[in-house]
């Protein structure tokens, strides 16, 4: 049975499209969610894609957080459903509570784009399997909201945890604190990072095809599920 | 009194005919003005002297370049590639596979001066509600910019404004920015140019176009409510003219974007064109309502009535006037159906988009509006949209022009020795206009919608139209207005040869053009004689490369008191290329391939980047343009391509064949090893800006196969080097490495805007 990942559309959302072409190119099946309609039309996993949800005219994120869509998205996500936030994604996560801390403005306060290397920190999340532990990778970040804050404690304890998922390497783009470029909930179902593996699944147009594991670490995850 | 007394009726004014009235405040002249009289065989009534002033205004009617632009279309070349010519929103062009292309440059450049963030933003903005109106998708925009010297300290208020107002704009709106130009000269300092580009994707069956027919169809605005923003943003207007008591004063005449709003409009509204549900549609830009219902009708076979009470506001004070006039953002306005009423609508809701019912088109033909009960217009559309005055304004070649060409470069003192000419490389790669423009590139976003095959710095940008097939547009834009200065007949045909050179070197055949035409006061004849020979030079071009223009954009008036800007037509060529993975990118990546040196290098430095950056030098001749050349050149260029012969092609222009060299090093991580040929001077080979050449790095196995296909084409070309180690370096001259190439490079636009 093919994977069905839902993407959802909120008002303003940028790379939903690049989002449903990665998950197809993984071999899945995208879905395309709306943000009005609390039906998630049984996917399997759901990302939240990039982009500027209701226009970010309050807190990024923070309207999105209460949308229809988002509700049963909480629901599931509590009881174990893969999600993926991809910059506005994962500033909605965020608001939604499901990870900690916030995304501030970018400490040189422009937006950045650029072609970043990160280090998977931890390959124990339903996104991140299909990676080595340490291994090198570079997906395009494009953000002006970028800054990973949370207090000492808490990042301590995603230290302490591993639930650092992804680490900036050579210059922190951003200002983000400890270099953390995303994070994930204590279940390792819930992933949010601030880059876009969405832009790296074809060398033609992106800097690689390093993003392609996220969306294969999903299939093989539900295809467990599945099998048990 | 309430402001429901006030208001200037059709018969108030039948009554009224010696009422004063404020014309000229309006930008209007003694002669427009008695023209709108006999028109309508009465004194127009304020409304009416609104439209009137706004639609007949430079911006609007093209009034004093209407009679040079003709050239376009007479002297287009015979292709059938154009599916729509000029005169719609932007023209369309076949590129094959069922698909058709739309692209146009506009310019915003008097807004951005005088609030940058706002002016670049709506920009953007603009633009891309034109591709849109055409039915199309739009997938990419570009943006040429001017700018005045890069360390005046104005330029740090107006650069850092308009690069964030592109970048807040087109990022949240999700388009990729994929190119553009960054120029700094202190022409442009009072009179920066701002343009911008948007290209746009439909199938054949899809293009819409502007307007009003079927008695009986409804005109419905959607999009945002109608503010008292932009009001004679085009016409310059002392908006005291219309003040009733307790009034704000003073409306702003720059227009306020909503990047939010417009994302929403462009999906609501391919989501209207996919379901069919429009008869014409038209976006709202300059001059707002005025534009919109007078091209809507003017186009149709009707008349049209309008109701302003219908039209939704954000600020309820507004008069009629005021309502018609406004620039408000983010509105489009369309031609329905009544059978599809109800299912727009809902398109709408569904998107947050307000939509009205506004009006409906008659069987008449005049352009009646009516407010409160009563009727405040009543127009032939056409004398509003079309019959605007023309002017044959005089021109005349300046004096000074001689004295200008006859300051030939050649007296400059040239470098004289290897050291010297490494200084010399190094301060015009590093010299602002050569230096890297990441500063002001990274801040936009050039992945979103996942197409982007090239951008910025390669020669176009490219994008994949179709990810079955492959296939794939490219675009580039150039205008160099120091050649345009010298010669502007030369410099606009320059200005093309280079954007079509620039199209070719990416790998795709080039198309079809587009241009942003931006100069001084029409009132000078010396201005108007460097328009009259920059659209005689384009219109020339282009009928002998076979690429018509399509559609663009006149700037006038980009002086400030007697000092013009240089003449600037920024031209853009749009190519198509059947296979995007065959695209030849401007990096040297490959260690030992052979660089070869494709055309003529004359001893030609008049308006180069040597003379201005080395000696702040603006004199002689541009370079001298071979079109012929040109065209062989590109067909080498796409041979090559399609055929596997070249790994990497660079145009030389500006700074010439050692800027090519260091930017295509310092893209792909390799340095490279030149030999001056025989017959030139180590100086004249590096810095000569000789028109009609590439430099393309050439696989080993390719080399023979490459330079037989050249010699067999008459293509001249020269071996000149070869990509290796970590420097370059030019034989028996001097060594640069890449190191201090790229931190000179890169430091500059951080040290003067970050």
């Amino acid at each position: 049975m093919t994977t069905r990942v839902g993407v959802v559309t909120f008002p303003g959302s940028l790379d939903d499209g690049d989002a449903r072409r990665a998950v197809k190119l993984a071999g899945a099946e995208p879905v395309a969610l709306w943000h009005g309609d609390k039906d998630l039309h049984q996917v399997d996993a759901v990302i939240l894609p990039g982009g500027f949800s209701y226009g970010d005219y309050l807190r990024c994120g923070a309207i999105a957080r209460f949308s229809p869509v988002m509700e049963t998205i909480i629901e599931g996500a509590r009881a174990g459903l893969p999600v993926l936030g991809i910059c506005n994604g994962f500033q909605v996560l965020c608001e939604s509570h499901l990870l900690p801390g916030a995304l501030t403005r970018n400490d040189h306060l422009h937006f950045i784009c650029r072609d970043q290397r990160l280090r998977v920190e931890s390959t124990a999340t339903a996104w991140t399997r299909a990676f080595a532990d340490g291994q090198e990778i570079t997906v395009p970040l494009k953000n002006g909201e970028g800054g990973y804050v949370a207090d000492e404690r808490t990042l301590d304890e995603l230290e302490a945890e591993g639930r650092v998922v992804f680490r900036y390497l050579d210059a922190n783009p951003n200002g983000s604190r400890r270099d953390i470029a995303g994070i994930t909930n204590p279940q390792g179902n819930v992933v949010g990072l601030m880059p876009h593996p969405e832009h790296a699944v074809e060398s033609l147009t992106g800097p690689g095809t390093d993003g392609l594991g996220f969306f294969t670490s999903v299939v093989g995850v539900v295809g467990e599920l599945v099998a048990r | 009194m309430s402001a429901h007394a006030r208001v200037d009726t059709v018969k108030h004014a039948e009554v009224t005919p010696e009422a004063p009235q404020p014309w000229a405040e309006l930008g209007l002249k003694e002669d427009e003005y008695a023209r709108i009289r006999e028109i309508l065989g009465r004194r127009p009534t304020g409304a009416e002297l609104a439209m009137y002033s706004v639609m007949w205004s430079e911006h609007c009617s093209y009034k004093s370049s209407k009679v040079h632009l003709a050239q376009f279309g007479e002297k287009a070349p015979a292709t059938d590639a154009l599916l729509v010519g000029i005169g719609e929103n932007a023209g369309v062009v076949d590129i094959g596979q069922g698909y058709a292309v739309t692209f146009k440059v506009e310019s915003h450049n008097h807004p951005s001066y005088i609030e940058p963030y706002q002016g670049a933003a709506t920009g953007i903005g603009g633009i891309v509600r034109d591709i849109l109106a055409m039915g199309a998708r739009p997938v990419a925009v570009m943006d040429p910019l001017r700018f005045g010297a890069a360390d005046h300290p104005d330029t740090r208020r107006v650069l850092p404004g308009v690069v964030a107002g592109i970048g807040g704009y087109g990022n949240c709106l999700g388009l990729p920015n994929i190119g553009g130009e960054v120029v700094f000269d202190p022409c442009y300092q009072g009179n920066p140019l701002v343009n911008a580009l948007c290209v746009g994707v439909m199938r054949h069956e899809d293009i819409h176009l502007a307007k009003a027919s079927g008695t009986g169809n409804r005109v419905i605005l959607y999009g945002a409510r109608t503010g008292g923003d932009g009001i004679g943003g085009v016409s310059v207007l002392a908006s005291e003219t219309f003040d009733d008591a307790g009034k704000p004063a003073k409306r702003p005449a720059v227009q306020v974007g909503d990047p939010f709003q417009e994302k929403l409009l462009i999906e609501c509204t391919l989501e209207i064109f996919a379901e069919k549900l429009v008869a014409g549609i038209q976006d709202l830009g300059g001059a707002g309502l005025s534009c919109a219902t007078s091209e809507l009708a003017s186009a149709g076979s009707g008349g049209m009535r309008i109701d302003l009470d219908a039209v939704p506001l954000r600020d309820s004070s507004l008069s009629p006037e005021e309502i018609l006039m406004s620039e408000s953002q983010e509105r489009m306005c369309a031609v329905v159906a009544p059978e599809n009423v109800e299912r727009f609508l809902a398109v709408c809701a569904k998107w947050d988009v307000i939509a009205t019912v506004i009006g409906a088109v008659t069987d008449g033909d005049r352009l009646e509006i009516h407010w409160r009960g009563e009727q405040i217009v009543d127009v032939p559309p056409r004398t509003v949209a079309h019959e605007g005055p023309v002017y044959r304004r005089p021109f005349a070649r300046p004096a000074w022009q001689d004295a200008l060409q006859a300051d030939d470069p050649a007296g400059l003192p040239r470098p004289a020795d290897g050291d010297e000419l490494r200084d010399h490389v190094l301060a015009v790669a590093s010299s602002p206009n050569q230096a890297s423009k990441s500063w002001i590139t990274d801040q936009y976003d050039r992945y979103v919608l996942g197409n982007t095959v090239l951008s910025q710095p390669e020669d176009s940008g490219m994008i994949r139209v179709d990810a079955t097939t492959n296939l794939g547009v490219a675009i580039a834009t150039d205008g160099n207005g120091r050649y345009a200065k010298l010669d502007p007949y030369t410099g606009a045909q320059l200005a093309l040869a280079e954007s079509y050179r620039n199209v070719a070197a990416t790998g795709a055949r080039p198309l079809a053009v587009t241009d942003c035409l931006n100069f001084g006061s029409p009132e000078d004849p010396a201005v108007m004689w460097q328009f009259a020979e920059a659209t005689r030079g384009l219109a020339d071009a282009c009928q002998v490369l076979g690429t018509p223009v399509t559609g663009g954009n006149v700037s006038l008036y980009n002086q400030t008191g007697d000092a013009a800007i240089h003449p600037t037509p920024v031209v853009g060529v749009l190519g198509v290329i059947d296979d995007v993975t065959r695209r030849t990118p401007m990096a040297f990546a490959t260690e030992g391939q052979l660089l070869h040196l494709l055309g003529d290098t004359a001893d030609e430095l008049g308006g180069s980047a040597w003379a201005q950056v080395v000696h702040g030098h603006l004199g002689g001749l541009p370079p001298r343009v071979d079109l012929e050349r040109e065209r062989l050149l590109a067909e080498i260029l796409l041979a090559a391509s399609r055929d596997g012969m070249i790994d990497a092609a660079h145009d030389l222009s500006d700074g010439g064949l050692v800027q090519a060299v260091v930017e295509s090093c310092l893209k792909g991580g390799h340095g490279a090893r030149l030999v001056v040929p025989d017959g030139l001077t180590p100086f004249t080979f590096l810095f000569s800006e000789s028109a009609g050449r590439a430099l393309v790095a050439v696989p080993r196995s390719e080399e023979v196969r490459f330079t037989d296909m050249c010699a067999a084409r008459g293509l001249p070309t020269a071996r000149v080097g070869v990509v290796t180690g970590e420097a370059v370096e030019v034989q028996g001259q001097f060594t640069l490495g890449l190191g201090e190439l790229r931190a000179a490079v890169d430091a500059t636009l951080p040290a003067l805007f970050g």
